[in-house]
């Protein structure tokens, strides 16, 4: 039964990873489900702002699964230095961590956002901060305060002050949006009437890959986020598809039919000729690098039914990855290269499985439906993926673990096809 | 800008209470808009501006098997069933006639399954009846194979019914 191998590996991995130290005594094992309790208070002076930093801190914290919100209500005055706060207060509201802080303007309409953490236990600070920014950043500020406390109080970076994308689709309308991470500050970077597929980040985050239907039929183009310039990097004849970036930024692993059935072919970012990097007699698409550039992923049905398997990022001879069922295609290696999530078919329910590569074992994380393109958080802690219900897209995400879900539902129509961007680059 | 938030509507569902697969009946209101299929819309079309043009092209003739462009397939299959030889044939047969006239075929899929793989399905149901037609003496360099995937649904349902709809291969001739 590889799913009891799995979680012994993950109790392994577990261990390893608690010895990184975080500041806090907090144990996070996974069994039982522990929560981190931590207490969010309002910053001063923040309810004259346009934005309350402490509900997007605690937001963002929330979403995880890893903390528990501890009720705030009825401390007053609010403090804002560490000799202000009392802590038997808050041991008695079981809290194992504090957040305080203020806000203050500044000159020039700037305002400085002070936060300070806190072991409640140890009655010690763990970390201080100053930002001083446009009221405009208090958002992209408490995403900032929502990653120090994360890395601070779990050991692991925050993944909160990253972008995603997605297509939206309704009433026969295609738009690429791109949108922080929890959902807010959503931007259409592209409207079509025709579909709109696999966008794929680049490693700086800075251009969106993508399958446009344009010119009615799927050729690759390549978007600079900053400019909004596009440019059609593969547009060879038949499907040109399954745009996937190496990491250094300079190729694209793209699909193409040119030569006959899907096969996999590496080009310049910017487009030109196109190098075959398979050669098989059935369908070889969806290729993704390893991070460190040394391998490709990807979906093969050479063997009869559709599975994934790796090769040499120069091409050569493939090695099969997936072995139980009949569908497993669309890999993703996570950020640290060790795993690997896809989509796996089991009794006509499509899910999104995860596979320890030094192992090969593996684990569905959802419940499945018709869930495809997972895609893993810069952090390796959350998986998005589009989880349809219903014949109706929505985005999902799973922890690592599968222990954590969330689902996030749009009143726009239908969204799929979901890619987490890397982490900011300052 | 289109500001669409994404509502964060349950934050943390425990493991255990995921996604139930009810088939709702959810109405679609875009999966088959701008789809719009040449063959099909011109088939009850009676205008007198248009009679002249049915009459003299068999591609629009309803009365003509020319008309029929879609091979349906099986679920996991890209196999041309016999029932759609007849219509391969005739396109060929057409073809061979009229050698200054390319196709492109398009091939498309049920939503089941992952997207970019379904693209790759499509294609290579295109590329059964490319095949056919090559037997049948088209040469390569006249039909182009793409493929739609489960992009551009025929049938925006969520059933057998709508799926058998959109396992399919359209047959496009050039300029239509």
């Amino acid at each position: 039964m590889p799913i009891f191998r799995f979680i012994l590996l993950m109790a392994v991995l577990l261990a390893v990873s608690t010895r990184a130290e975080p500041q806090l005594q907090i144990d996070i094992t996974t069994s039982g489900g522990r929560q981190i309790p931590i207490a969010v208070m309002p910053l001063a002076g923040e309810n004259t702002q346009p934005q309350a930093v402490s509900e997007v801190v605690a937001a963002d914290l929330a979403r995880t699964g890893l903390f528990r919100l501890v009720n705030t209500v009825g401390i007053s005055p609010l403090p804002t230095e560490p000799s202000e706060v009392n802590f038997p207060d808050w041991t008695a509201r079981t809290a194992e961590a504090l957040v305080i802080g203020k806000i203050e303007p500044q000159s020039e309409g700037r305002v400085e956002v002070r936060f300070r953490l806190f072991d409640v236990a140890k009655q010690s600070q763990l970390a201080s901060y100053s930002y001083v920014v446009a009221p405009a950043q208090l958002r992209a500020t408490a995403h900032r305060i929502a990653d120090l406390i994360y890395e601070r109080l779990t050991g692991d970076k925050g993944a909160f002050s990253t972008k995603i994308t997605y297509v939206v689709k309704r009433s026969g309308r295609y738009e690429l949006q791109v949108a922080d991470a929890d959902g807010f500050n959503a931007q259409s970077v592209l409207a079509s009437n025709e579909p709109i597929m696999s966008p794929s980040w680049s490693p700086d985050g800075s251009r969106l890959a993508y399958v446009s239907f344009d010119q009615k039929k799927p050729v690759v183009v390549v978007q600079n986020l900053a400019q909004g310039t596009t440019r059609v990097v593969a547009n060879f004849r038949g499907n040109n598809s399954a745009p996937a970036w190496s990491p250094d930024g300079q190729y694209l692993l793209v699909a193409l039919t040119k030569d006959g059935l899907t096969q996999i072919y590496r080009i310049s970012a910017s487009g030109g000729d196109a190098q075959r990097l398979t050669d098989s007699t059935g369908i070889d698409t969806q290729g993704v690098y390893s991070p460190d550039g040394q391998w490709i992923a990807f979906t093969s049905d050479r063997g009869g039914s559709p599975q994934v398997y790796r090769m040499p990022a120069s091409g050569g001879p493939a090695e099969r990855l997936t072995f139980e069922g009949t569908y497993n295609v669309g890999p993703r290696y996570s950020p640290d290269g060790k795993s690997m999530a896809y989509v796996s078919r089991e009794g006509g329910r499509f899910r999104i499985a995860l596979m320890d590569l030094a192992t090969k074992q593996w684990q569905p994380l959802t419940e499945g439906g018709l869930d495809d393109s997972p895609s893993f958080a810069p952090n390796g802690k959350m998986i998005l993926y589009e989880a349809s219900v219903g014949g109706r897209g929505n985005l999902a995400a799973v922890s690592w673990d599968g222990r954590v879900r969330q689902r996030l539902t749009s009143a726009a129509g239908d969204v799929q096809d979901p890619a987490w961007g890397p982490m900011p680059t300052n | 800008m289109k500001n669409v938030a994404l509502y964060l509507a349950i934050a943390v569902i425990a493991a255990g209470c995921a996604s139930k697969e009810t088939q709702t009946d959810t109405p679609v209101t875009d999966k088959s808009t701008g789809v719009s299929q040449p063959s099909r819309s011109a088939s009850s079309s009676t205008t007198p501006a248009q009679q002249p043009s049915i009459a003299g092209n068999p591609l629009r003739d309803p009365s003509n098997i020319l008309s029929k462009r879609s091979v349906f397939f099986d679920y996991d299959s890209n196999a041309v069933k016999d029932e759609y030889r007849g219509l391969v044939q005739a396109h060929s047969r057409y073809l061979g006639d009229k050698r200054d006239s390319k196709i492109r075929i398009e091939g498309n899929c049920d939503e089941r399954g992952s997207r970019e793989y379904n693209l790759a399905l499509g294609q290579r149901r295109a590329e059964s009846v490319k095949k056919m037609m090559n037997v049948l003496g088209v040469s390569d360099g006249r039909i182009e194979t793409i493929s739609f995937g489960e992009e551009k649904p025929m049938s925006p349902g969520h059933d057998e019914q709508a799926w058998s709809q959109n396992r399919r291969a359209d047959i496009k001739y050039a300029g239509e």
